[in-house]
């Protein structure tokens, strides 16, 4: 019996037809893609991407050129240089990291002790000439700014577990 | 005139089928295989030494990418192997975390194999719908880690961050409406733990849909029934591992012969395969995603009934959480001290293996007393697989080929290092 219900299911395609059927109904089944970039995947607050560096509700930066960010980072990729500011604070004079070199480890926002360099959520950039893959100081502080309310917020809804 | 007895043929670099940076110089007779001589090293990123070259801690991630498709497991090898070092252990909640992320990255590796392997030997659909549920799970690591694949989560002493008490939700946009965004958000409207409960829940069924479109069709039979087949002596000679070795039905699985973590608490099966081919390797990896399935739902049922700490309380090993470091002075000074030298590792050598998705992952650290290893060894179970590559396919044809690097489920990273 079971030999006759073999030979019957070989020559209706049987297996096939089942396979089919499943196709067939994820046919019908709404679709699990999105329409990127008009629409986007939800994006939890402890998003690792690029980099920016915060400034005190005050306007003060946050940094003071400690280097602990760059003394952790495992791929060498912060570059400090500071000095004493005009207001005789220790600030840095050359923030420099290496988009190339970053692993997004996370290391450089876990080890700042005055949560100046963070990693935000942005994680659509791109480069269009070489030496632009380095974000200095200034655009480190200029997408801070920029971004200040959700940087905020995310780093808000994490603290509890930090 | 000398007639040609057999010829040579180059495989890869960059054949899609090849799983990365494979170079096989296959020596041919006709369509059928004689030898194939595996060339590795081009995916060499000098892992091991570099570790030589800074902390402990900072080495984490650089073992994420290894085996770029089970990134947790590969972390979980070397932070077990300090935690050996520094006679520490992980508490208890750290632990379950640790094994719930362990088999969620077997699932992961498992639907990323299934799908390539289905790929490379003619099936699409299958590919689709792996990716479909893995799309979940890679949420699950982003709500952990902050990314989707390489989570730098584990910590020597325990894990990052605790779960996450809420999921990430989608926006209401042009695109779709309020109800679709309620329907997706649906199973997001929880914890983590919910989530990945939810996802317990309908998985099962994922993978029946799997099974139904493969494992009775005759086309995937075809190429894979009767395919490389390994006696379990040859296994085990080989160095096989994992499902590798299962599929020969050698009962081997490190969780339960040597459990690490709470694998001891774990009630799970290890399933083997008969013959040793293609088919039967195919058969155990996908039981194993429904045994993962298993394993993850009763540490969601643990986690949810006790919270406690997910990292040691030891800030000489790990850092203070942010708060004491902002208030205490001395928390303040283990932190600077943390994140630039680190922490010293008493001078010996240590071994730790887990099972990881491909089969046994080791790294042996030795340590010289200082705060970085003196030499760390990546036990890779890919690398004797492939090793093994030139007797599988022996008298096979060429097509069979791309079955066989599909069922050694190699992954370049963590062979070449």
């Amino acid at each position: 019996m079971s030999k006759l219900r073999s030979y019957i299911r070989t020559f209706t395609l049987w297996e096939l037809w089942q396979g089919l059927g499943v196709t067939f109904v994820n046919f019908f089944k709404p679709p699990v893609t999105l329409n990127y970039p008009e629409e986007k995947a939800p994006q939890s607050p402890r998003f690792r991407g690029l980099h920016a560096l915060r400034r005190y509700p005050n306007g003060e930066e946050r940094c003071i050129a400690c280097k602990l960010c760059e003394a952790v980072c495992p791929a060498l990729a912060i570059t400090i240089e500071s000095d004493v500011g005009e207001d005789g604070t220790r600030r840095t004079t050359r923030y420099d990291i290496d988009l190339f070199k970053c692993i997004y480890c996370g290391f450089c926002e876990e080890a700042c002790p005055v949560d100046a360099i963070v990693e935000t959520r942005i994680h659509e950039y791109h480069m269009e000439a070489p030496g632009e893959n380095i974000m200095t100081k200034d655009k480190l502080l200029a997408i801070g700014d920029k971004y200040d309310a959700m940087i905020s917020a995310d780093k808000a809804a994490d603290a509890k577990y930090r | 005139m000398a007639e040609i007895q057999s010829f040579t043929m180059n495989f890869g670099p960059q054949h899609p089928a090849a799983h990365g940076v494979l170079r096989l110089i296959l020596e041919m007779e006709g369509e059928v295989i004689q030898k194939a001589d595996p060339h590795v090293g081009l995916l060499h990123r000098g892992t091991e030494k570099l570790a030589e070259s800074k902390p402990y801690n900072q080495s984490i991630g650089y073992m994420d990418r290894l085996d770029y498709v089970s990134m947790m497991c590969n972390e979980h090898g070397y932070v077990l192997a300090l935690e050996k070092l520094l006679g520490i252990k992980a508490p208890v909640r750290a632990q379950y975390i640790r094994v719930m992320f362990d088999e969620i990255t077997r699932v992961l590796n498992h639907l990323m194999w299934l799908g390539a392997h289905g790929l490379d030997i003619g099936a699409m659909t299958v590919f689709l719908y792996c990716f479909r549920e893995r799309e979940d799970l890679m949420d699950c690591y982003e709500a952990v880690s902050g990314t989707r694949m390489h989570a730098t989560y584990y910590r020597p002493g325990g894990v990052f961050r605790d779960l996450p008490e809420t999921m990430p939700k989608y926006q209401a946009s042009k695109w779709r409406s309020q109800k679709d965004v309620d329907r997706l958000n649906e199973i997001r409207s929880g914890s983590l733990l919910d989530f990945i409960d939810a996802f317990c829940t309908k998985f099962p069924g994922c993978v029946d849909q799997y099974e139904t479109l493969l494992t009775d069709n005759r086309i995937w039979k075809q190429r894979t029934v009767n395919i490389a087949v390994v006696s379990p002596e040859r296994a085990l000679n080989l160095g096989f591992s994992g499902p590798m070795l299962r599929g020969s039905g050698v009962e081997w699985d490190l969780r339960k012969k040597q459990p690490y973590e709470v694998y001891d608490r774990m009630d799970f099966d290890i399933p083997v395969g008969v013959n040793g081919d293609c088919y039967d390797r195919y058969l155990v990896r996908v039981e194993e995603m429904r045994q993962s399935n298993r394993i993850i739902k009763q540490c969601v049922d643990w986690l949810r009934h006790n919270p406690g700490p997910v990292v040691l309380d030891d800030h000489k090993i790990v850092a203070p959480s942010r708060i004491e470091m902002k208030d205490d002075m001395e928390s303040l000074i283990h932190h600077f001290k943390l994140f630039t030298e680190g922490y010293c590792v008493p001078a010996g050598e240590a071994y730790a293996a887990i099972e990881h998705p491909k089969g046994e992952f080791g790294v042996y650290v030795v340590s010289d007393g200082a705060n970085k290893p003196y030499r760390v060894k990546v036990r890779a179970p890919g690398f004797s697989h492939l090793a093994s590559m030139s007797e599988m396919v022996e008298g096979h044809m060429l097509a069979d080929v791309v079955a066989v690097i599909g069922t050694q489920d190699i992954v370049f990273g963590e062979i070449d290092r």
